[in-house]
């Protein structure tokens, strides 16, 4: 279905690239003083970064990905004028169980609702089962996080487990939802 | 108060590097054991290398994000296994991860006392809302006494480990701090 002509980086609207030294970090930057993007991307405390700050992450993740072999890490950049909008990455590979942790976020508000995620993780899925050849990608996912979760539904994910008041913000707990797909079940929609 | 380091069959202690090393490095060489622990693919390691690394972890001290304990049992006072408690501080969550590394000692309550001793030290001494943890399904022993010591079932993932030429599912525990006072009135007096 997928030869090897295939373009795997390339995507309708959007295609994955490095990371550019020159430009992301400022753009970044300016990603981590929304308070709301980082509380849905991660569960870290929120924290602003300057672009300096962003630069040196950079560069320690790609030291982190050279030594560690089991990082994978994607801009998600719009075709039209290659501006970074997001990042994929598939981390946390255990490469003899055939499972790895699948991360995705579009930066900007205004790039949301927009079908650049769609898109994104339809490349992301495929480079992690045609690609790395995982038997299974796993994502995790708060539950106040309506737009990831729905996402995540569409591919065909399973919600395997449901970490009960895991997290606490806005002073109150909340829940740590863990998603699967399996490669035969991706594989059966890829192809739909 | 409640003394936290005493249970009805075993006591918490701390060891030396030497005499974690020496026994670490015969336990390891039980696979079964070790394919219990983690999803990994198990390997050994020499008896030195432990030693600088139990050496290393206790330099690096206890707390605030990791408490490590060695188990030994009240009739004997012989050491048999370890947990260790890793604590998100900004969540408040604490997970555990638990060997009894003795294979005699396997189902006779002594792993279970441990855990029960672990529970209330999280939740009375570091004081966090929540205890998870992780096994596998090819552990119905592990399974059977996180359920006795209050533990819930909150998911499993599906064939996320492959031993033995198969895939086998993660399953995924937890118990919140009201649970586990409702189950140990007793703890808060
Ligand atoms: C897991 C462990 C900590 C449990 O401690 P323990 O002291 O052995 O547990 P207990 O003796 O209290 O309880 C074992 C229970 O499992 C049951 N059990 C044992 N084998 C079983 C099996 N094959 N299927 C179902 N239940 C089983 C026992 O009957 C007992 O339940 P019961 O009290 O209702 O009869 C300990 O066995 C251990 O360290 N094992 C090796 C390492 C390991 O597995 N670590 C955990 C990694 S997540």
């Amino acid at each position: 279905m997928f030869d090897i002509q295939t373009q795997l980086f390339e995507g309708r609207d959007i295609r994955f690239g490095p990371i550019d030294y020159e430009k992301d970090p400022q753009i970044e930057s300016k990603w981590t003083h929304d308070s709301d993007f980082m509380r849905l991307y991660g569960i870290d405390p929120a924290r602003p970064m300057s672009p300096a700050m962003v630069k040196k992450k950079y560069e320690k993740l790609e030291k982190e990905i050279e030594e560690s072999k089991n990082i994978f890490y994607f801009t998600i950049r719009a075709r039209e004028d290659d501006r970074l909008i997001g990042k994929a990455v598939v981390s946390r590979i255990e490469w003899s169980n055939g499972n790895g942790w699948i991360e995705l976020g579009i930066g900007s508000a205004d790039d949301r609702r927009k079908g650049y995620g769609t898109q994104a993780l339809q490349l992301l899925l495929r480079f992690a089962f045609v690609e790395l050849n995982l038997y299974r990608v796993t994502a995790r996912v708060q539950e106040y996080n309506e737009a990831a979760i729905a996402l995540l539904k569409k591919f065909g994910f399973t919600e395997e487990v449901r970490r009960r008041q895991a997290l606490e913000r806005d002073s109150r707990r909340w829940d740590l939802l863990v998603f699967g797909l399996l490669k035969d079940e991706w594989a059966k929609q890829a192809q739909a | 108060m409640r003394d936290l380091f005493r249970g009805d069959l075993v006591r918490l202690t701390a060891e030396d590097p030497e005499t974690r090393a020496k026994i670490e490095v015969h336990w390891q060489r039980d696979s079964e054991y070790r394919r219990f622990l983690d999803a990994e693919a198990v390997m050994v390691v020499s008896e030195k290398w432990l030693k600088d690394w139990f050496e290393k972890r206790d330099e690096e001290g206890f707390g605030p994000h990791r408490y490590v304990f060695s188990v030994r049992t009240l009739a004997e006072d012989k050491l048999i296994g370890f947990f260790a408690l890793w604590v998100d501080l900004v969540h408040s969550e604490a997970w555990v991860g638990i060997g009894i590394g003795e294979r005699e000692f396997w189902g006779k309550g002594c792993g279970t006392d441990a855990m029960r001793l672990c529970l209330r030290y999280a939740f009375t001494e570091l004081n966090v809302q929540r205890v998870s943890l992780g096994l596998m399904d090819y552990n119905p022993r592990a399974l059977r006494s996180y359920e006795k010591a209050g533990f819930r079932l909150e998911g499993r993932t599906r064939g996320d480990v492959q031993r033995a030429g198969r895939h086998h599912d993660s399953l995924w525990m937890g118990i919140l701090r009201a649970e586990w006072l409702g189950l140990d009135a007793a703890a808060v007096e």
